[in-house]
């Protein structure tokens, strides 16, 4: 009986928290969504989600692993006896019905912030990047150039997107202010996109290895009013 | 001596060649460690005369020699090899010149691996190879790893015909399926795998061969090839691999908790039946989490999350007996038992922290960081390493015939456990913060330097366990103590029916066993033959 009730509470479960995510979108739609602020609503989710998971088996191993504590010599331990189907049954499939739940409201989770990070705006400022061993070339939309020691400049308060290649080994554009990388693949054009909010410099790097200076493919994103773009990218065209 | 050594075809002799010869790559894989952890302490060239190159080779051994030469040979190896034929009772495994076999090819490709240390141009392409640069860009011998590959593979795949067909074949009278030692489902489940997906892995390797070497085009763009093709036949195979060794890793957790605390496994069959088997089929179909940033379509990335999240299942099975099985029982703690017993902790890091990883849009950010490197290390490097530590520490009476110094062993431990958590949760955090993975410098991040010491310091600290570690194993093994019949007392056939060290032929006659027998029952029993 009780087995059964704790069934139905998991299936509730997997529907609460699966299901309604997905269609709960309450919010007001922007013309698009800055999926880098997303990533940290989800990410705190996800802590909790596996604080809380690790937290339970990680208190009840270590009380276990001091309560019974040996006393005699010859003690033998008196765990439980998995003799009927409904108890092997029972504690098999209640568990997994609620891993089972957490996965699917975890994956919710994921699937909707990935849409966001997919869904290019349509006013981007489109970028194309191109990697090699062991640099990094940008051109712009009016055929400005730059590259890792430059650069890669744009302003400030409209997404960019980067259409990406390379030029001979696999690499990988890493900006770990804005949450995103993406693989440039000989042969292939690959694609990222995010939103420069503010003024200021963050980091790039390559994180896929591609040989001696792998270490050394890096430079700064340069966040800049759009004034000064417009001017730097006038100055570095052709 | 040497020659009844090199030429025995004795399960029990072979796997203690597995051993010696896997401890020989984590020593030297180890100090290569130690080596890399040193360079990163400081930004720019910390060793002198030591440049990227080096860097890039003692990464690509470090990674290549833990995986296939430590960690797989290490547990489907040694501890298959000396424990699976005296566990299910029988007198040797099913093919012993195979076996004999299987163990030379490790050994060829121990030597081929450790020449890449005096070739002129060693191999630098990371433990997974990846085309074009390993195949037309690298300087350094590919080949070496090619081969190195192949044989470790033809090697485990010989392995696994061997014992799935003494497990099936060779069960002591009477044994029925569900008396099987857990540890012995789990190298079932773990030799599956590498029978059906060995192969998988040496046609990719193979074919990166011919494109370096015979000019085909399999992973050349410009001709007509793929470089994704390489990745996901190398994933197709390398993540199930992740099980070969995470499988064999909670058998031996599981053995060592349920004898040390003389309590029947939690729930035996949801662990064997969901939980081993269920890692086996669903860990098939989740190898495009390591390709989430490679471009793939948007669809397959989504689909492959939730597979791969839905792993969790069995291995919350596999977790929750472990945890139970201390559950009103009756523990006794061991050095074999110490490290089984923070293994709960180190699994429960690990495992929890391949859940983002598992989720493709917060993987945008992780991936190829130190984040994965930590993440990785916890599971494998650590928790899987604890586990053929426990292994060697609770069977050593058994191998030997004689006693380790707990004293040792639990100094050891402590340190060792201290100087891991040390060296990885400073990574977990610069890696969050966007250290990327595989850099000889971090000049961008010059923030990251205290972290990245505070690591140096945590792997000296091992390191020092590791000494201690291995000196107890070595002269305990000379001068120890004369070992007790059954010291744990168990009731699993190799302590309650084989001298210790057992004889050739292992049982002075066959075990019988009956229907009410269970080797993770503790009450007394009567030995029977036949
Ligand atoms: C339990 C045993 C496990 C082992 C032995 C293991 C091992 C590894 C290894 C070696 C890598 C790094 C591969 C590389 O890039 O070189 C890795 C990455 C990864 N692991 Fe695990 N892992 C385990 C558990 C898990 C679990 C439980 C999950 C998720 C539920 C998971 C998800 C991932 C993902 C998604 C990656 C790819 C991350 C990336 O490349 O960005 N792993 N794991
Ligand atoms: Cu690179
Ligand atoms: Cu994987």
């Amino acid at each position: 009986m009780i087995n059964r009730v704790l069934l139905l509470a998991a299936i509730v479960g997997i529907i609460v928290f699966g299901v309604l995510p997905v269609g709960a979108e309450d919010e007001v739609k922007r013309a698009f969504t800055d999926h880098t602020e997303e990533f940290h609503k989800v990410w705190v989710h996800l802590l909790w989600d596996i604080g809380i998971i690790g937290g339970i088996f990680l208190i009840l191993s270590i009380y276990f692993m001091f309560a019974y504590r040996r006393k005699r010599d010859d003690q033998i331990g008196n765990g439980p006896k998995f003799t009927t189907m409904g108890m092997i049954l029972g504690w098999a499939l209640i568990p997994s019905f609620i891993f089972m739940a957490d996965d699917f409201y975890l994956s919710a989770q994921g699937w909707k912030l990935w849409i966001d990070q997919r869904t290019v705006p349509e006013n981007a400022m489109e970028v194309e990047v191109t990697g090699q061993m062991w640099g990094w070339e940008f051109e712009y939309e009016n055929g400005a150039i730059s590259d890792n020691d430059e650069g890669l400049v744009v302003p400030e308060g409209r997404p960019v997107v980067l259409r990406m290649k390379s030029d001979d080994v696999v690499h990988s554009f890493f900006i770990p202010r804005y949450r995103i990388k993406e693989d440039l693949m000989p042969g292939r054009v690959t694609y990222l996109w995010f939103y420069p909010k503010d003024k200021g410099e963050h980091v790039f790097t390559c994180t896929e290895f591609c040989g001696t200076n792998h270490s050394e493919m890096w430079g700064k994103v340069k966040v800049v009013s759009q004034e000064e773009f417009d001017e730097w990218s006038e100055k570095n065209k052709g | 001596m040497i020659k009844e050594w090199l030429f025995t075809t004795d399960h029990k002799r072979v796997g203690i060649l597995y051993l010696v010869g896997s401890l020989a790559a984590f020593a030297v894989a180890g100090i290569v460690a130690l080596l890399i952890r040193w360079e990163l302490t400081g930004i720019g060239e910390t060793i002198g005369g030591v440049g990227p190159d080096d860097y890039n080779f003692w990464l690509y051994f470090h990674g290549a020699a833990m995986i296939l030469a430590f960690l797989i040979p290490g547990l489907t190896g040694f501890l298959a090899n000396y424990l699976v034929p005296l566990m299910i009772g029988a007198h040797d495994v099913a093919f012993p010149r195979v076996n004999a076999f299987s163990v030379w090819l490790f050994w060829f490709a121990i030597v081929i691996a450790l020449l890449s240390f005096v070739i002129p141009d060693p191999p630098d392409i990371m433990w997974t190879g990846y085309p074009p640069y390993s195949s037309e860009f690298s300087p350094g011998n590919t080949a070496f790893y090619v081969f190195t590959v192949h044989l470790i593979g033809f090697s485990s795949i010989l392995g696994a015909v061997n014992f799935l067909c003494t497990v099936i074949y060779m069960r002591a009278p009477g044994m029925k399926w569900n008396q099987l030692n857990f540890f012995v489902w789990t190298i079932l489940g773990a030799f599956v795998i590498q029978l059906i997906f060995v192969p998988v892995l040496a046609s990719s390797v193979t074919l990166l061969l011919t494109d370096k070497y015979f000019g085909t085009a399999f992973f050349v763009p410009a001709n007509g090839g793929d470089v994704l093709l390489y990745q996901n036949l190398f994933w197709f195979y390398s993540h199930p691999a992740v099980y070969v060794i995470l499988l064999p890793a909670v058998g031996v957790m599981m053995e060592i908790i349920s004898n040390m605390s003389k309590n029947p496994i939690f729930n035996y069959k949801a662990a064997v039946y969901g939980g081993v088997w269920g890692v086996v089929v669903l860990g098939s179909d989740v190898w495009v989490h390591h390709l989430y940033t490679s471009g793939l379509a948007d669809w397959i990335r989504i689909g492959m999350m939730v597979t791969t999240l839905i792993i969790s299942i069995p291995i919350g099975l596999l977790i929750i007996s472990l945890v139970g099985t201390l559950f009103r029982g009756s523990i006794k703690y061991s050095t074999g038992m110490l490290y089984a017993t923070s293994n709960l902790f180190l699994i429960l890091v690990g495992g929890l922290t391949g859940i983002p990883l598992a989720m493709t849009s917060l993987t945008l950010h992780l991936a190829e960081t130190y984040f994965v490197m930590a993440h990785f290390h916890f599971i494998m490097g650590i928790m899987a390493t604890f586990a053929v530590f426990a292994g060697i520490y609770h069977w050593f009476p058994k191998m030997t015939g004689r006693m380790y110094s707990e004293k040792l062993g639990v100094i050891g431990f402590v340190l060792n456990f201290v100087g891991v958590n040390l060296t990885f949760w400073p990574l977990f955090y610069i890696g969050f913060l966007g250290m990327p993975r595989r850099y000889y410098d971090y000049a961008m991040f010059p923030e990251f330097e205290p972290f990245q010491v505070m690591a140096t310091v945590g792997a000296i600290v091992v390191a020092v366990s590791m000494a201690l570690n291995f000196y107890n194993w070595i002269v305990s093994a000379i001068f120890g103590e004369k070992a007790p019949e059954n010291p744990w007392g168990s009731n699993s056939l190799e302590w309650t029916h084989c001298q210790s060290p057992p004889g050739p032929g292992n049982f002075p006659k066959l075990p019988k066993v009956s229907s009410k027998w269970h080797p993770h029952e503790y009450k007394p029993q009567v030995i029977e033959w036949v």
